[in-house]
């Protein structure tokens, strides 16, 4: 007599765990009035030379800091150290992407209360950080004008899950021809309703605006509208 | 490429459900997969396949069941299908909409155990 397998049910998220320590770290985020911003993009689309320049201007008004994930050295947080923000690197070695669980690590140590903004870098990858909750509050897809404008459209999945899209190195728009038209179209098809913003960090192009939306965002997460 | 530690996560939560069903053997696990999971299907496929070799599990398939995208249309004022995972139009009226409700899963679905 053969015997007939019993199904069960078990729903179950296979990121469960990560997601977990994500929601946890949010919480503490939120009693502590740390609003944290996440960054993603491609290896090379300018996340840190944002940083850097965000960190300085920053400085002068509030108290940021950033965590900043990388497979094998320390220099995007030696870059990141000028600005005077409290700055640490998370080293993934051969992985691709951040988990929650290397955030709460990386955070030991900091007092959040010491802070207003927290700045995540992912690791340069439109994939793998797709999948994985940090417990941002918002997370930033950056893509620069050298990319190509259909970007968007090959790599959906990341600049679904993303809040907002940041089109950097403006400055080189010009050069390379960029169509602005086509790129918002991308995102429009990928994400209906993603505010984009453009941005040359290098020329200061678009950095205040978007500084002023994230420290709005953090105003309005700290006082909901009632 | 993380879905060799995707993989690996679903054996030991596996591992971890048989244990706590008064370790039973499984037969096969199934999953749910949607498009925005950021997981590939053929290359979790692979890698569980590695992860699985000379474990409990060596035998046991990765059953994937694959979810489709849907969004709430707030014009049609219900959920509908997208176009495609690079247009998120409501294929019944057209209009954008990004609300997704379905699409974003990576969830052991269920478990056939040895009785």
């Amino acid at each position: 007599m053969t015997t007939v397998p019993r199904i069960v049910e078990v729903r179950q998220n296979v990121l469960r765990h990560n997601d977990e320590v994500a929601h946890a770290l949010r919480r503490r985020f939120q009693q502590a009035g740390v609003f944290v911003v996440s960054l993603v993009s491609s290896p090379g689309s300018g996340k840190t030379t944002f940083l850097e320049k965000a960190l300085t201007l920053l400085k002068q008004q509030c108290r940021p800091a950033a965590l900043v994930g990388d497979l094998a050295t320390d220099n995007d947080a030696l870059r990141l150290a000028r600005s005077q923000a409290p700055v640490k690197q998370i080293t993934t070695g051969t992985l691709c992407h951040l988990e929650a669980a290397m955030v709460d690590r990386t955070l030991e140590g900091w007092d959040l209360d010491d802070l207003d903004i927290l700045f995540i870098e992912n690791v340069g990858n439109l994939v793998c950080p797709a999948s994985y909750d940090l417990g941002e509050d918002l997370r930033l897809v950056l893509l620069s004008v050298t990319e190509g404008e259909d970007k968007p459209l090959k790599y959906p999945t990341i600049f679904n899950s993303a809040d907002v899209a940041v089109v950097t190195k403006m400055d080189l728009a010009a050069v390379v021809e960029f169509d602005w038209r086509a790129v918002k179209a991308s995102i429009e098809a990928v994400r209906p309703g993603m505010q984009v913003f453009e941005l040359s960090a290098k020329t200061g192009q678009g950095m205040n605006e978007l500084l002023a939306y994230l420290q709005q965002k953090s105003a309005a997460r700290a006082s909901p509208a009632s | 490429m993380h879905e060799l530690s995707i993989a690996l996560s679903i054996l030991e939560m596996v591992d971890e459900e048989a244990q706590r069903r008064g370790d039973v053997g499984v037969e096969a696990i199934h999953l749910k997969l949607g498009p925005l999971s950021g997981v590939v299907r053929e290359a979790l496929l692979s890698a569980y396949e590695l992860a699985s070799e000379q474990t409990r599990f060596a035998a046991c398939p990765l059953v994937i069941e694959e979810v489709p995208i849907s969004v709430y249309c707030s014009n049609c004022k219900s959920e509908r299908s997208v176009r495609s995972i690079q247009c998120f139009c409501c294929v019944e009226c057209g209009m954008p909409a990004s609300e997704v409700v379905h699409g974003r899963e990576l969830q052991i679905s269920a478990l056939e155990l040895a009785e």
